[in-house]
């Protein structure tokens, strides 16, 4: 009995840093994603946009983000931009370049929303004197949003896990402080299956969510 | 009343309207007077141009060329889609122009009440409180004040359409179009919305009815045009339409209409 207590109590030196390691994964997280939301729909109204100059850096966007991998990307904004006189701490580099990236995808998940909304909605808000603006805030873009939440619970929880991807930069995140922990104590196991632990509760948070969000908006459809 | 008064110019005047799809021309040079408090219903085949011609009143379809005045103004169509003044224009115009589609295009996730306060509140600025009296009087109107708080899919079809007119009523419109309202509603559903229609008529209501429904014609509307291939064919008083019509595609068309209503009433006998 002795020793299973004392092999618990091993692992409590280390619950502080965890708490700390979870809140930065987190903060990084939340940011990122708050970017990659207005990337996203700066991005999908430009694509969708009748004017090319803002249709075409769009489409490049789009495809760039889309045909490189996002550890690329990361790499490319932190230790890529310094060169040309770009210097931006750990945590705004990987924020932005998770979240610029996550908004190609968040763009393309908009998209598929707009286009599931009827013909018939936007011409009703049209036929009544709305303008563009006006139909888009008041009748398009909040049916949008609850044709796309599972998509964009989908992404989120992606970003989430590409937090990691952030421990190349030096982020204290999740997994640099699990990487830590490990050269320390040389138990990869216990330790990988407790950050395994971590993500999967933000992750199931994450969903809880989106299936109460899409319980609570079905009355409707 | 006497629709056409001379002293009152038209409220609605279109000239040699043409629109085209690509190559396909589907409104070949129409024209139309309508009187203030006048009814016009409008039939023929699918496809003919009838609900063309109705979008493009209320520039929901820009016509390729040809006039049309609104209470006297000429519409024009470039300006109101190119120029910032011309959207306020255009809004107002909407907002004169009252239209109901065949799908209704209720906002799902809007109440009733809300789809009916929407567009006076964001378009006209009318103050809340304001609208919400006038929509829940208009919804006592045709009896849907309990359903005030509903989401319109907890709605019938025919439920839905009513609240999709007086939406459109909820602006105070001059005009109101009415494009196949009836055609999407299960058979039982369509007298309500029809018996609605025909109050708004004997309330003076300018009403262009592109519809189906021949009984609506003959008995409400004031006067028909049947359009047969982009083009009017037959333009005639509601009574003189159904009983002397002079096309030959007009008597192919009722021809095959009024067998089709007859084999109807068989059926439900």
């Amino acid at each position: 009995m002795d020793g299973i207590f004392e092999y618990l109590m091993s692992f409590a030196a280390y619950v502080p840093g965890y708490a700390g390691a979870f809140v930065i994964a987190i903060e990084v997280a939340a940011v990122t994603i708050v970017i990659s939301w207005m990337c996203g729909l700066v991005g999908v109204l430009a694509k969708l946009s009748r004017y090319r100059v803002l249709r075409y850096p769009a489409e490049f966007y789009i495809w760039f983000i889309r045909g490189t991998p996002q550890l690329v990307q990361v790499f490319l904004v932190y230790f890529g931009l310094p060169q040309v006189g770009l210097n931006l701490d750990p945590f705004v580099a990987g924020a932005l370049a998770l979240g610029v990236g996550s908004g190609a995808y968040v763009a393309e998940i908009f998209r598929s929303g707009l286009l599931a909304i009827p013909k018939g909605q936007p011409e009703s808000a049209h036929a009544l004197g709305m303008n563009n603006a006006l139909t888009f805030r008041r009748v398009i873009f909040p049916q949008m949003i609850r044709i796309v939440v599972p998509a964009l619970t989908n992404e989120a929880i992606n970003t989430l896990k590409n937090t990691s991807l952030l421990s190349t930069i030096t982020i204290m995140e999740l997994t640099l402080y699990t990487q830590a922990v490990i050269a320390a104590t040389f138990r990869p196991f216990e330790f990988y299956v407790i950050v395994s632990v971590l993500y999967l509760l933000i992750t199931t948070v994450l969903t809880q969510f989106a299936k109460w969000y899409e319980r609570r908006y079905a009355l409707y459809l | 009343m006497n629709p056409g008064s001379p002293t009152e110019g038209p409220l609605l005047r279109i000239e040699q309207l043409h629109k085209s799809f690509g190559d396909h021309e589907v409104l070949k040079g129409v024209s139309l007077s309508v009187a203030k408090g006048e009814v016009i219903a409008i039939v023929g085949a699918s496809g003919s141009g009838k609900s063309t011609l109705l979008r493009c009143v209320n520039v929901l379809e820009i016509p390729t060329s040809g006039r049309m005045y609104f209470g006297g103004r000429e519409i024009d169509y470039h300006r109101l889609t190119q120029s910032r003044a011309g959207a306020r224009e255009l809004a107002e115009l909407r907002a004169s122009v009252g239209m109901v589609f065949q799908s209704y295009n209720l906002w799902p996730h809007r109440t009733v009440l809300e789809n009916v306060t929407e567009a006076p509140i964001h378009v006209k600025g009318v103050p809340r409180a304001d609208a919400i009296a006038e929509a829940e009087s208009l919804l006592e109107s045709i009896g849907l004040s309990d359903k005030r708080n509903e989401y319109p899919a907890r709605l019938s079809g025919g439920q839905q359409q009513r609240v999709a007119i007086v939406r459109a009523l909820a602006m105070k419109p001059e005009i109101m179009l009415f494009d196949e309202v009836t055609s999407a509603l299960d058979p039982e559903l369509v007298g309500e919305v029809l018996d609605l229609m025909t109050v708004l008529a004997s309330q003076d209501m300018t009403m262009l009815v592109v519809t189906h429904e021949m009984g609506f014609a003959r008995h409400v509307s004031h006067r028909v045009i049947f359009v047969h291939e982009g083009e009017f064919a037959e333009e005639a008083p509601a009574r003189d339409f159904f009983t002397s019509p002079n096309h030959p595609a007009t008597r192919q068309f009722l021809g095959r209409i009024l067998r089709d209503d007859q084999v109807e009433r068989h059926d439900v006998h």
